[in-house]
């Protein structure tokens, strides 16, 4: 095993490749690119990374098999989903499948940029948190999802109520991981919402904006007015008082299979 | 050609069969004749000889047979005694010959072993033929019992124990017989001929004009649609089965048309969807670069406002490109609606929340006029919602710049179970039964009644499907407003008293069905209003209907056919002619239709069904 490198991207478009390169690259970050899947793994058989880039639609094994191949040779790295083809099923399909991120294309800098950032902040924290339950002391770096909530990847979490209503909120991880929010985008009562669509937009202080994928289809019933008027409660107690909206799920049954417990 | 054909040979199996009986009846009456005329021949020679047999003069004998055998109508005449020997005949040369018990003249009674003694008349008679080729003989035995007189007679050459004596055989030629029934066979065979060449002639024509015509026009019709000209129509212009096939084949052909139209359309989307993923994939590749790019340089180009202006327009601009993809990829999404029960005029509420403030703009009005008492139905509220945005949206751009009114209404409307639903039974004010089975429309007992219209009557016979038109109103003058409607048994008026039709403003008839109320219908042909309220209500087919109408400019004629497809766009470079199709793919997906009615410099409404479902 020799040095840790920043990133891997694993790309069949030349271009596409160039531009992480560039971005990143110019942030001090080192990124190494290959045009298949078999290679990546190869790659990362030889080589540690702190984080992969990879395309959903490849020649040969494609991102989900690539997911696969990872996770049965014991690979540990964060995966960062990308596509040009971006529906909503492979938005929460990416998220289930153990990415930690998803990135649409075509995508600004600055969106590549704040997704790099967060999806290495959070296997850092995860990491850590590894290392913490080993020692078996010192505080946790983040709140784990309680028991019983539905996670939607480490993003966000929902909630089933008794009366068929559901309760959706953001994960601590992905809020620690884009290091709290000063302002947040919320949607109105009455809209839809959209199981791996954006419901919500929290803003870093660093100005970066964060795009929070909807767990659980929905008609919002209610919205949180008390996160509205204090965004910060969000990250004091994300799981209770910090939660966002009560819906009314649309399709909880096909919502289900992409949420793990 | 087989139908004429069948007829033909029909006909023919039936003469043939008819001319042999006939032939063989007059050839028997003709025989019995010949017959009656041996045997009355055969006693006259008896009698005459009979004094000289007992004289025993011989000579005599010989003389009379001779000469009576002389006669033309006569072949020959013979008596032979007991062991078969020829004693007498008019032939000289058959005289002391042998007779074999076998031969023709003989058999009859020596056929079965111990010979016969009496014979019933028919069987003495037999029509035998000597030769292959000579005329046909007819001979008759006549035999000579043992008399008293015999054996007392002075010769004694008879003994007293015997029965039969000898036979008297007389033969006549059956020439005249043969030659008339050959005529009469003649005659039948010219019969048969000539009626079945002025027959199939007839039956040719007649085949010709009423079924040949009609059904070379149904052929080429056919080969018409088969080779996908569905515009094509047959001209009814009869009353009969033929006109009745011909009006339903066109039935059938808007039917395959609208099929057709749906069927292109669906599979038009659905190769347009495939494209769209296609091309989004393609497209945000090359897309990411140029975004990354022109945002990293605008990131970096702080401090040189020139250049940062100039990228910002290459970051918004291929932003805005993302934004076309992305709409692309959700239209070849489109998929199946997340339907739920929603309110119709609720969602129209949203949907003209969404647009308000562009209307706002363009100094549109917006009227509503929305129904209450609309059922919900179940939709997917979002897609329904972009269908109203959308036509709102058309609505207002066809209006313009100037100023205009946009109306949307609601209701509920019924589709009539017309075509479907039988009358079984039907009775006037006093019960009595109207249904008649013993007439029929289309194979259904008929809904009988008698009319009477300026001293005229007769009995009608309504078609007992409701909503179908195919009454018998034969001999019925054309309706007037003095026309009634009456039972044909009580003669009480069948009339709707102070009602007209509402869509022709002809008289309407009233009938009752027991337990299913009051049928109304219009009589006059080619109206075909019908309503039976308490089958209309009940009825499933009730759909949401939404009409948006504008007094816009209006779309011209050529162009209503290809609204719904992609990429038409009637607005120019200002559409991206994805609009309708989107609409159409929604609507179509909840089962709905969509209809358009315009007129240039008029406006044009948008008519959208959505099925309240059971």
């Amino acid at each position: 095993m020799s040095t840790l490198r920043d990133i891997l991207v694993v790309e069949d478009e030349p271009m596409v490749t160039q531009a992480v390169v560039l971005v990143c690259g110019g942030e001090g970050m080192t990124v190494t690119a290959v045009e298949s899947a078999s290679e990546a793994l190869r790659c990362l058989h030889d080589q540690r990374f702190r984080l992969v880039l990879c395309d959903i639609m490849m020649q040969g094994l494609d991102g989900f098999q690539f997911l696969e191949q990872l996770a049965s040779n014991g690979i540990q790295v964060p995966v960062v989903m990308m596509t040009g083809y971006s529906t909503v099923e492979n938005a929460v399909r990416s998220l289930s499948a153990g990415a930690v991120d998803y990135l649409p294309k075509p995508f600004t800098a600055d969106e590549l940029l704040t997704v790099v950032h967060r999806a290495l902040r959070s296997s850092a924290l995860l990491e850590a948190a590894d290392s913490a339950s080993l020692e078996r002391e010192g505080s946790m770096p983040f709140v784990p999802c309680p028991d019983h909530y539905l996670r939607l990847g480490c993003v966000s979490w929902a909630l089933m109520e008794d009366e068929g209503t559901a309760r959706i909120g953001v994960s601590d991880l992905f809020l620690k991981a884009a290091e709290g929010i000063e302002a947040l985008e919320l949607a109105e009562p009455g809209e839809d919402l959209l199981q791996g669509i954006p419901c919500a937009v929290a803003t870093s202080p660093d100005g970066s904006r964060h795009g929070i994928m909807c767990p659980m289809s929905g008609k919002i019933l209610e919205i949180n007015e008390d996160v509205k008027v204090r965004p910060s409660l969000v990250e004091k107690d994300p799981y209770f008082k910090g939660w966002l909206y009560r819906i009314l799920p649309s399709d909880p049954q096909s919502n289900l299979q992409w949420l793990s417990l | 050609m087989k139908l004429t054909l069948g007829v033909v040979l029909t006909v023919l199996v039936a003469i043939v069969a008819f001319a042999w009986f006939n032939i063989q009846s007059q050839s028997r009456s003709l025989l019995a004749e010949v017959e009656r005329h041996a045997s009355q021949l055969s006693e006259a020679v008896k009698a005459d000889t009979e004094s000289d047999m007992l004289r025993n003069d011989r000579e005599r004998i010989h003389e009379s047979i001779r000469r009576i055998g002389q006669q033309d109508s006569i072949d020959r005449i013979r008596i032979l005694n007991k062991s078969g020997e020829i004693i007498y005949s008019s032939e000289e040369s058959d005289i002391g010959r042998m007779v074999d018990k076998d031969a023709e003249a003989c058999y009859r009674c020596h056929s079965e072993g111990a010979p016969l003694e009496h014979l019933v008349s028919e069987d003495r008679t037999r029509v035998f033929q000597p030769q292959p080729d000579s005329a046909r003989l007819l001979g008759i035995i006549n035999p000579i019992y043992n008399a008293p007189s015999c054996w007392s007679a002075a010769c004694h050459a008879h003994p007293e124990d015997q029965t039969v004596l000898g036979v008297l055989d007389v033969t006549i030629p059956l020439t005249d017989v043969d030659r008339n029934i050959r005529r009469s066979q003649m005659a039948a065979v010219i019969l048969a001929v000539s009626v079945i060449a002025v027959l199939s002639l007839i039956v040719g024509l007649m085949v010709r004009w009423w079924i040949d015509r009609p059904v070379q026009e149904l052929v080429t019709a056919t080969r018409n649609v088969a080779g996908g000209n569905l515009a094509y129509r047959l001209e009814v212009k009869r009353d009969d089965e033929l006109g009745a096939l011909a009006s339903s084949f066109n039935n059938m052909t808007d039917k395959l048309a609208q099929a057709r139209m749906q069927l292109f359309q669906s599979d038009k989307l659905a190769s347009l969807g495939r494209l769209a993923a296609g091309v989004a994939h393609e497209i945000n590749n090359p897309l990411t670069a140029v975004l990354t790019y022109s945002s990293y340089l605008l990131k970096r180009s702080q401090g040189k406002p020139e250049t940062q202006k100039d990228l910002q327009v290459i970051v918004n601009e291929t932003i805005r490109c993302r934004e076309i993809v992305k709409n692309l990829l959700d239209f070849a999404r489109q998929t199946v609606p997340k339907k739920r029960k929603a309110d119709v005029n609720e969602i129209i509420g949203r949907a003209a929340k969404v647009i308000e403030n562009q209307l706002a703009l363009g100094r549109v009005k917006l009227a509503m006029e929305l129904d209450p008492a609309l059922p919900n139905v179940t939709v997917d509220a979002n897609q329904i919602q972009q269908v109203f945005i959308n036509l709102m949206v058309n609505a207002s751009d066809a209006i313009g710049e100037g100023e205009g009114t946009i109306k949307v209404s609601s209701k509920t409307i019924r589709v009539s179970p017309a075509g479907v639903l039988q009358i079984k039974n039907a009775v006037c004010r006093k019960r009595h039964e109207l249904v008649d089975r013993k007439f029929e429309v289309e194979g259904k007992p008929a809904v009988t009644m008698r009319f009477r219209q300026k001293e005229q009557t007769g009995l009608i016979h309504l078609d007992p499907i409701y909503g179908s038109q195919q009454h018998q109103l034969d001999g019925m003058p054309p309706i007037d407003q003095g026309v009634e409607l009456q039972c044909p048994e009580c003669s009480t008026s069948l009339m709707a008293e102070g009602e007209s039709c509402p869509r022709c403003g002809a008289p309407i008839y009233a009938f009752e069905v027991p337990l299913k109320g009051l049928v109304q219908g219009c009589l006059k042909p080619g109206c075909g209003w019908h309503r039976w309220e308490q089958v209309d209500s009940k009825w499933n087919d009730e759909f949401v209907e939404v009409r948006v109408e504008d007094d816009g400019c209006g779309i011209p004629k050529t162009q209503i056919p290809h609204l719904f497809e992609p990429f038409a766009t009637t607005k120019g470079p200002k559409g991206t002619g994805l609009g309708l199709a989107v609409t159409w793919g929604i609507i179509d997906n909840h089962n709905g239709t969509i209809t358009v009615e315009s007129e240039v410099g008029v406006g044009t409404t948008f008519i959208v069904r959505i099925p309240v479902e059971s």
